[in-house]
């Protein structure tokens, strides 16, 4: 993967004050996010936590080019049905097939366009291809699991797949994973990169499970659930879930439609 | 919509499937591109100085000039078309992820100093909830002294920061990422 160069793919420039933007040393800083929208870094209920949290508090300091700058992503990157998980091989994979749509947005409400978005799950049986995922569920030979896209000029995206399984692991006795799909952004900045899981709506699991109960405010966790949309569904083909995505804007600007 | 900011989870053991394998980048500055080409070796560890076989290592750097390949660095320098100035690796068994790159040149900062060089780093795993951010130095470099972000850490773990030569191969630059412990990494609240 080559990110590309400004050249050839360069992302509309945000809408800046045009005095200030030509002064090189203006840097205009990424607000943070609030505390309880985040998990800490130990949570001590997801075991792997304990030996890989800092315990010393995290330094602060102002953004710099180096945090506002980050790779910049464009089709080259992408190949034909990297969004579509279902015909990335010869025969169908089975499964529910489904439609995951939505926008990015930053938290100024300014859509995020042009920006990679990764995808990586389990098949319909909860079973990952990958070597490290040995439990006793069949592979599907139709069926690997990883997407890519990019975000159109609105901040849209969409993949079409089949909807995950729950599976085991060994974080507690019968733990079990909500069935997600992981998502990874970059958006255009050092700053915004993010790389979440997507869950479904009403999953029996979520009490149980760890990593999504890691994040304290329950409206946030709410947020990483898709939503059913019948508006997304395709008659006789997919139900379709929409599932929009905040990354942290810059600060004053508030973007007014 | 609701604009609350979206949470991070963590990346799981199984992210090679979509961020690595294929989509892996280990060289960052090919032959081609102009500066003082370097290798960048990175190895994780956990509290107790355990490897971590299941990690993820973004760099992020500007060129030899010192010039951030993005369109909100509007210095008046070249961007070297061959270089966009992202790597990516997932660990091996020995917590390594080794980069070919070129030493980045200095960058403005908020203050009148020019930050010295350095990478911004990101370091994703199993066990990390959400993203990891520091920065890798080159240890011995005088601009070092008056770098406005090292002025920020404690002085007694600014080494904490520090890429070192190797010895034996002194364009091979070694740093070594403590997520805790007695060593514990700084990281940084960008």
């Amino acid at each position: 993967m080559t990110p590309n160069t400004p050249s050839s793919t360069k992302p509309p420039q945000p809408a800046v004050n045009p005095a200030s933007a030509k002064l090189p040393g203006i840097i205009r800083p990424y607000r943070h996010p609030d505390p309880n929208t985040q998990p800490p870094s130990l949570y001590p209920p997801y075991r792997s936590t304990v030996l890989r949290a800092p315990t010393k508090p995290l330094i602060l300091f102002p953004n710099t080019l180096s945090e506002v700058t980050g790779p910049v992503f464009g089709h080259d990157n992408i190949a034909e049905n990297d969004n579509d998980l279902t015909r990335q091989h010869a025969g169908e994979p089975i499964g529910q097939r489904i439609s995951v749509s939505g926008r990015v947005i930053d938290d100024n409400g300014r859509p995020v366009p042009n920006t990679l978005i990764e995808i990586w799950q389990t098949n319909a049986g909860g079973r990952y291809v990958h070597q490290s995922d040995q439990h006793p569920c069949p592979l599907d030979p139709n069926f690997t699991g990883c997407g890519r896209a990019l975000t159109d000029a609105a901040g849209n995206y969409r993949f079409v797949t089949i909807k995950p399984g729950a599976y085991p692991w060994r974080n507690h006795p019968n733990a079990w994973r909500p069935a997600h799909i992981h998502f990874s952004l970059f958006g255009t900045a050092f700053t915004q990169r993010l790389v979440t899981q997507m869950y479904f709506p009403d999953d029996s699991l979520f009490p149980f499970d760890p990593i999504y109960n890691s994040i304290p405010d329950e409206r946030a966790r709410k947020r990483l659930v898709s939503q059913f949309e019948l508006a997304l569904t395709e008659p006789e083909w997919s139900l379709g879930f929409r599932w929009d995505i905040v990354l942290r804007g810059q600060e004053g600007t508030p973007f007014e439609e | 919509m609701d604009l609350i900011t979206t949470g991070s989870q963590t990346v799981g053991p199984f992210f090679h499937l979509g961020c690595s394998d294929p989509f892996s980048v280990p060289v960052i500055a090919g032959l081609l591109v102009e500066g003082e080409h370097i290798k960048l070796i990175c190895t994780s560890h956990d509290a107790e100085g355990t490897f971590l076989p299941d990690a993820m290592i973004e760099i992020w750097q500007a060129n030899a000039k010192g010039k951030y390949n993005h369109p909100e660095d509007m210095q008046d320098k070249e961007v070297d078309p061959d270089f966009c100035g992202f790597g990516r690796l997932a660990s091996d068994k020995s917590g390594v992820c080794g980069f070919e790159t070129i030493k980045p040149g200095r960058v403005p900062s908020w203050t009148d100093v020019r930050q010295a060089p350095h990478f911004a780093i990101s370091v994703f795993a199993r066990g990390v909830l959400k993203r990891l951010t520091t920065r890798a130095y080159f240890a011995g470099d005088p601009a070092n002294a008056e770098d406005p972000v090292l002025a920020l850490v404690p002085a007694d773990r600014r080494e904490t920061l520090m890429a070192h030569p190797d010895p034996q191969q002194p364009d091979t630059w070694r740093f070594d990422i403590y997520l805790s412990g007695e060593r514990e990494t700084v990281f940084f609240d960008v």
